[in-house]
């Protein structure tokens, strides 16, 4: 059983977010220099680095497709990310499925047709965490893939919804995430509103999880508008350089 | 891969006639720049940007156990990660060679000019303080050497010192800053024919056949290491030292600006 700890103070958290708030979102375009394609998210207290290598050749040869690309991601946590004690260098089992559903999720937005033979890499190296990184990792790739100029057929978005006490709340900080009741992360391709991914882990109501996609999908307009802007930027200052 | 070999003699010759492909001089630095305190949650913290290199360098202080050796005092980690995000060169996996001397040579400079006092991280019989220092490189274009020791200086000159109360580690509030005394740089010279040149960036380093790290502070050289397969003169050594010595002031300014203190 999990400590319990006070969240929520006159109707508020702990942060003075309402219920179905974000956090403060900021998106910088390629930071990475020497990749196809990067992003730098803050997401709250989350600093997070995604970059994007390839197309290139698929190394070792017997993992390549003949027919579409490949996807490789990596999702990792810098030892000096937490408040608390110096993480463990390397993946651990966290960090390969987390890995691991972040590449699904592209698999179903990338146009990997086009590239046969090739290997796309996502890579996400999360610098400081706050709760809910697989999500703003997620978010922050996707901005890295489109900046990489590789097609996508959407920009996925993804935010994590949970509850907390008898509450449905939307992107769950790090102390929520410790003491909360239900945590689902989830990610989104807004265009159709496909769920790329989805995971959740607590007690949660049928009804509570409608509401929770609810709020989703009504912050995934706020997400999906930063992103955007994120994408633009770099485009918007040569315009201007340029007349 | 053709087109890399024109490159390649191009730069070369070029760098016979003294002249680098960013215009610099032989023995100037790239731009650098230090932004300390990025990573709040890490004791302490600085991101370097030396050129087109960036490198993050990131403090945890954790209580542990004394080594066996040395009993009355704490411990230091030095680790370096290259990034496989940092380049197409690296590959995601065990430490390669190159980052464990990365991280070695950066470490012996900073234990080694007495920036820390291992003596001072003894709490009681059987409990020490553990400095790691990790160094993340997000982007490499060459000299991770130099770029790596400036991050970790800055980041430890910054660093806050969790206290040990009532058995448990305590890691906000009013701290005070982690002691340290001196202040180590690095100076990183590449051979390219006869020609020797410092702060090397990446397309230079992919075809140096001589590399040189000297690391000093004002009065001492404290840290030194050949790298690759070709090799310096006496004459060249006792040069390099020089230039060590009058660009390390730069540095040491460099850190003093962004960290603070003197």
């Amino acid at each position: 059983m999990k400590e319990k700890k006070e969240l929520m103070k006159e109707g508020k958290r702990l942060d003075g977010r309402g219920m179905g708030d974000l956090r403060h979102i900021a998106i910088t375009a390629n930071p990475i220099k020497n990749a196809a394609g990067s992003a730098y998210i803050e997401w709250g207290g989350n600093k997070i680095l995604a970059a994007v290598y390839g197309p290139r050749e698929a190394l070792p040869k017997h993992i390549s497709d003949p027919q579409r690309a490949i996807i490789k991601c990596r999702y990792m946590m810098a030892p000096f990310s937490s408040l608390e004690e110096h993480g463990r260098v390397g993946m651990n089992r966290r960090a390969v499925e987390i890995s691991k559903v972040t590449k699904e999720t592209f698999e179903s937005v990338v146009m990997l047709e086009m590239f046969p033979g090739s290997e796309i890499s996502i890579m996400i190296e999360v610098l400081q965490g706050d709760g809910g990184t697989r999500a703003a990792g997620i978010t922050c790739a996707a901005v890295a893939m489109a900046l990489s100029g590789i097609p996508m057929t959407d920009l996925p978005y993804a935010v994590s919804a949970g509850k907390i006490g008898s509450d449905v709340v939307l992107d769950l900080n790090k102390i929520e995430d410790n003491y909360s009741d239900a945590d689902m992360p989830i990610a989104v391709n807004p265009r159709n509103r496909e769920v790329t991914l989805l995971q959740m882990d607590g007690e949660m109501t049928r009804e509570e999880i409608r509401k929770a996609m609810d709020m989703v999908i009504e912050a995934g307009k706020t997400i999906s508008r930063i992103q955007r802007e994120a994408i633009l930027a770099p485009y918007q200052k040569a315009s201007e350089a340029y007349g | 891969m053709h087109i890399v070999t024109i490159t390649d003699e191009y730069i070369k010759e070029r760098i016979r006639g003294g002249m680098r492909n960013d215009k610099r001089g032989l023995m100037s630095y790239r731009d650098i720049t230090i932004g300390v305190g990025t990573m709040p949650n890490a004791e302490g913290s600085a991101e370097v940007n030396m050129g087109n290199t960036k490198v993050l360098a990131g403090i945890k202080i954790d209580l542990s156990e004394p080594m066996r050796d040395t009993p009355g005092e704490g411990n230091l980690v030095t680790s370096a990660e290259l990034l496989p995000m940092a380049s197409d060169k690296f590959d995601a996996g065990p430490p390669s060679p190159e980052s464990i001397e990365v991280a070695r040579v950066i470490d012996r400079g900073i234990r080694a000019s007495g920036m820390i006092d291992t003596g001072s991280l003894f709490i009681e019989e059987g409990k020490v303080w553990t400095v790691y220092i990790d160094i993340y490189v997000l982007n490499y274009d060459g000299n991770l050497f130099d770029a790596g020791t400036l991050a970790s200086v800055s980041a430890l000159r910054s660093a806050r010192m969790p206290k040990y109360e009532n058995g448990a580690v305590v890691r906000e509030g009013n701290l005070q800053r982690m002691k340290t005394a001196n202040m180590c740089t690095s100076c990183t010279f590449g051979k390219i024919g006869s020609e020797i040149l410092l702060d090397t960036d990446g397309s230079e380093e992919s075809f140096t056949n001589a590399r040189l790290t000297i690391a000093n502070d004002s009065e001492y050289v404290r840290a030194m290491q050949k790298g690759i397969g070709g090799s310096f003169t006496l004459a060249e050594i006792d040069k390099l030292m020089e230039a060590t010595f009058e660009k390390s002031k730069d540095l040491r300014s460099l850190v003093t600006k962004a960290s603070g203190g003197d």
